[in-house]
């Protein structure tokens, strides 16, 4: 046994990136099941009308175009994270303001959406319908908002050069849970929008 | 670079110093100092459950009172007694036995910890500010919903809710620190066993809590914002789904750590290698997946359908395989080994065999035929507290006197401990094993007191004097902890020959844990640097130990130049207060939520306290020296 070599790993303990990944891919893990279980509750009520407004008042051209702005988005989060790597800080500021710019326009979308549903009668409290749609909706836009919190404050610490690789908020962990965010964004479109069974 | 290592790695002292601590083995002190009160708490509760029963007609308690401290008692012992128990030895040992100097997010434990302090503080606060919880821990709507009890309920979502964020992050920290920061050659199939269950442990907890957080926001929102949830139009089956989604995994998470102590103990006791160790640690993760795909079993009697119910009663009846497993490994490791009797391994064998018979109950309860009866009797009761009780609680016992010479460097007393497992044994089933037959006799669960007439009162008297013998019995184990702090026979670094890694450094560890990072190469890695194995087979110690240096090292490093110029030079992290500002922050904001809308405007006052927290905590240095690299 003894003359077996133990498989020595290479471990620089001043290297935390991959943990600190590990972390963020296990969070998202658990973010899946709490997308998973709103998204199911909300299939569970989505003819649960209450003679209130029903599916029908979704606005799909709309949403297509706020839906194409958040996914672009992960296309400036993919130029800033290739910015950041190269060390190119004007580059990666300039991206990070992009994406968060890009975010901001959907949430005002939402904003705007939901006003829209309120005046025609759709609010939390009308039926089954609104309570799951708004509160899905609702929680994927207040995970935009805390990304867009994270992107402007990398921004700040950038232009004060404090974006650490290694410690605080880094443009990869944070372009991580902002493509997550994107991806639950695109199975909600396709779901609770598209699916009009 | 220089370190000055007396400064960064001296045992700081004061009230200051645990409160700003990210040490993983003060967190995980705390975290069993906290637990031990709050069980003292829930097992008083459920001693004035017990006296109220104690008669036909009971008058100790009125129905409200008895509603309120059964769903307090099972809300705190699961979630503020056997969960965070659980942490606690996560918390110590994860990072001894991968051979690391701290987990993964020193900072985030912190938090953790002064999260799960301050939702205790809230849930058991709701006694006097108008009202605890009182719609089973398992929070059903309506009854979780109705309105005219102005926050009760309202305690029970937002403070389960602060409960399981803080073990998302302790989680999501356990399964980064394993993954990422094992000693060299410490290979997954070579990680002591329980920390392989701390690891199962909380990817269950990262997949399950989300659902019930759901729910909890669910309910929250139907109290409070008019939603639909399960009241109005809404179905309240769903939550009935969504709470035994988490509630389900819950119990495996409860049961675990206890499974990976006793897979700890008995090896030791028995001097020999743990038998299947690959079997053990694979039946392990098989538990955790079948955990996930067999939740409705609680609920067979709400109308699924035959199709629903054989198939979740026939996985149900397949989860007892690789627990079975578990138990012929247990009984294999002792089998022809030998074996001594000390507390640890007593109270591993009552867990073993008391498990047993709530395991085999909870076959029963997977029949579904027969689940119908037994369904909310006290049957159930008998079974849960048999494999929660009797194998939870005797699991962590067994792990609190296996483990105390590490903590204080000293044992616990043996006169008084075989007090504290001779009574807590026979008082144990004294309480519960009468549970089966009143439950069969047609007793239900939840009813705060039963007619003259049925003959359940002689039972139910048996059921109650146990239940203070259980108490007593605790009071000895308490008297124990504290006594033998300072009074304790001396107990030296290794002192049951023990065979993974937390015994090879001196008891208590230093701030450190290791002077030198362990190089791994075997199972048991510590038990092999002590004895070679002779043509046949049997261990033969061997002269010169080369743990021994570490070992007899008990002066606690910190003061030798040979720590420095290592492979890696020491970077403890430093103290934060941040963490519990942070953590303090979320409760105010929580207090808020319970009593808006008057409280809006505590709820934004504590989320600005969080913010500042948070802000500060990602601003500082990680070290001290962090800034001059």
């Amino acid at each position: 046994m003894s003359s077996q070599v133990a498989p020595v790993e290479a471990h620089d303990h001043h290297d935390i990136r991959p943990i600190r990944k590990a972390a963020m891919w296990v969070f998202l893990g658990s973010e899946c099941m709490f997308f998973g279980s709103m998204i199911a509750t909300f299939l569970l009520y989505r003819n649960d009308t209450a003679d209130g407004p029903g599916s029908e008042i979704f606005d799909i051209p709309f949403t297509s175009a706020s839906s194409f702005v958040l996914l672009m988005s992960s296309l400036t989060m993919v130029l800033a994270h290739n910015s950041f790597e190269k060390r190119d800080g004007r580059g990666t500021r300039i991206w990070l303001a992009a994406t968060a710019l890009l975010g901001i326009t959907f949430l005002a979308g939402q904003i705007y959406e939901f006003t829209e549903f309120v005046h025609k009668g759709l609010t939390l409290s009308t039926s089954p319908f609104g309570s799951s749609f708004f509160m899905l909706t609702g929680f994927h836009g207040a995970h935009v908002a805390l990304g867009v919190v994270m992107l402007l404050a990398m921004v700040f610490l950038s232009l004060d050069g404090r974006l650490h690789e290694e410690r605080g908020l880094n443009v990869e962990l944070v372009g991580l849970y902002w493509h997550f965010v994107d991806i639950v964004w695109i199975v909600i479109f396709t779901v609770v929008y598209l699916l009009q069974v | 670079m220089v370190l000055d290592t007396n400064k960064d790695l001296a045992e700081p002292k004061g009230i200051w110093s645990w409160i700003t601590t990210v040490d993983h083995k003060r967190i995980g002190l705390m975290y069993g100092v906290t637990a031990l009160v709050a069980f003292f708490v829930a097992g008083l509760e459920a001693l004035l459950i017990r006296l109220q029963l104690t008669t036909a007609n009971g008058t100790v308690l009125s129905a409200d009172a008895y509603n309120q401290l059964f769903t307090m008692h099972g809300l705190t012992m699961l979630l503020v007694v056997v969960m965070p128990v659980g942490a606690a030895f996560m918390n110590y040992f994860i990072p001894l036995h991968i051979g690391a100097r701290d987990v993964a997010f020193p900072r985030a434990n912190a938090f953790s910890y002064w999260l799960f302090l301050f939702s205790t503080i809230m849930l058991l606060s709701s006694f006097v500010l108008g009202g605890a919880p009182d719609g089973g821990w398992f929070g059903y709507a309506p009854l979780s919903t109705q309105l005219d009890e102005f926050v009760r309920m309202d305690y029970y979502a937002i403070g389960a809710q602060l409960l399981g964020i803080a073990s998302i992050m302790a989680s999501a920290n356990f399964i980064a620190t394993v993954f990422t920061m094992r000693a060299p050659g410490m290979t997954l199939m070579r990680i002591p066993v329980f920390t392989w269950m701390a690891v199962v442990v909380s990817f269950l907890l990262i997949f399950s809590l989300p659902i019930f957080g759901v729910g909890l926001f669910q309910m929250f929102f139907d109290r409070n914002f008019g939603t639909q949830f399960f009241g109005g139009g809404g179905d309240p089956l769903l939550w009935q789904h969504l709470f035994w989604l988490f509630g389900h995994p819950e119990v495996y998470v409860l049961i675990l750590p206890a499974m990976g102590i006793v897979s700890e103990v008995f090896p030791t006791f028995s001097r020999k290698p743990l038998f299947g160790y690959p079997f053990v640690v694979f039946s392990g993760i098989a538990i955790g997946f079948m955990g996930f795909g067999v939740w409705a079993h609680h609920m067979y009697t709400a109308g699924l359908g035959p199709v629903a119910e054989a198939g979740f009663g026939v996985a149900t009846m397949m989860i007892a395989v690789p627990t079975g497993v578990k138990i012929f490994n247990w009984i294999g490791t002792m089998w022809g080994g030998k074996v001594s009797f000390e507390l640890p391994m007593m109270f591993a064998i009552g867990f073993v065999s008391l498990f047993v018979i709530g395991g085999l109950s909870g076959v029963l309860h997977s029949v579904v035929p027969s689940d119908y009866q037994q369904h909310d009797s006290y049957f159930v009761v008998a079974h849960f507290h048999y494999v929660l009780f009797g194998g939870g609680v005797f699991g962590y016992v067994a792990g609190a006197y296996y483990w105390y010479p590490k903590w204080t460097g000293r044992f616990l007393d043996q006169k008084l401990g075989q007090w504290h497992f001779w009574l807590m044994l026979i008082g144990f089933n004294l309480t519960f094993a009468p549970m089966h037959i009143l439950g069969l006799n047609g007793m239900a669960r939840r009813t705060y007191r039963y007619p003259e007439g049925l003959g359940w009162e002689f039972w139910n008297q048996v059921a109650t004097f146990g239940s203070f013998l259980i108490g007593i019995s605790f009071l000895f184990f308490a008297w124990n902890l504290i006594k033998s702090r300072k009074n304790g026979r001396i107990a030296g670094s290794d002192p049951w020959d023990g065979r993974t890694l937390e015994w090879s450094i001196p008891s208590p560890p230093p701030v450190h844990n290791f002077d030198e990072i362990p190089v791994v190469e075997h199972v048991d890695d510590f038990w092999h640097r002590k004895y070679a194995t002779d043509e046949d087979g049997r261990a033969v110690r061997m002269p010169e130990v080369s743990g021994g240096t570490l070992a007899a090292d008990t002066t606690t490093g910190g003061d030798g130049e040979e720590n420095q110029g290592s492979s890696d030079d020491m970077h403890m992290p430093s103290p934060s207060y941040y963490p519990v500002v942070a953590a303090f922050g979320v409760m105010v904001t929580g207090y808020g939520l319970i009593y808006i809308p008057g409280g809006w405007v505590a709820a934004g006052v504590g989320l600005v306290i969080t913010l500042w927290g948070f802000f500060g905590w990602s601003l500082e240095p990680v070290t001290r020296d962090a800034d001059h690299e």
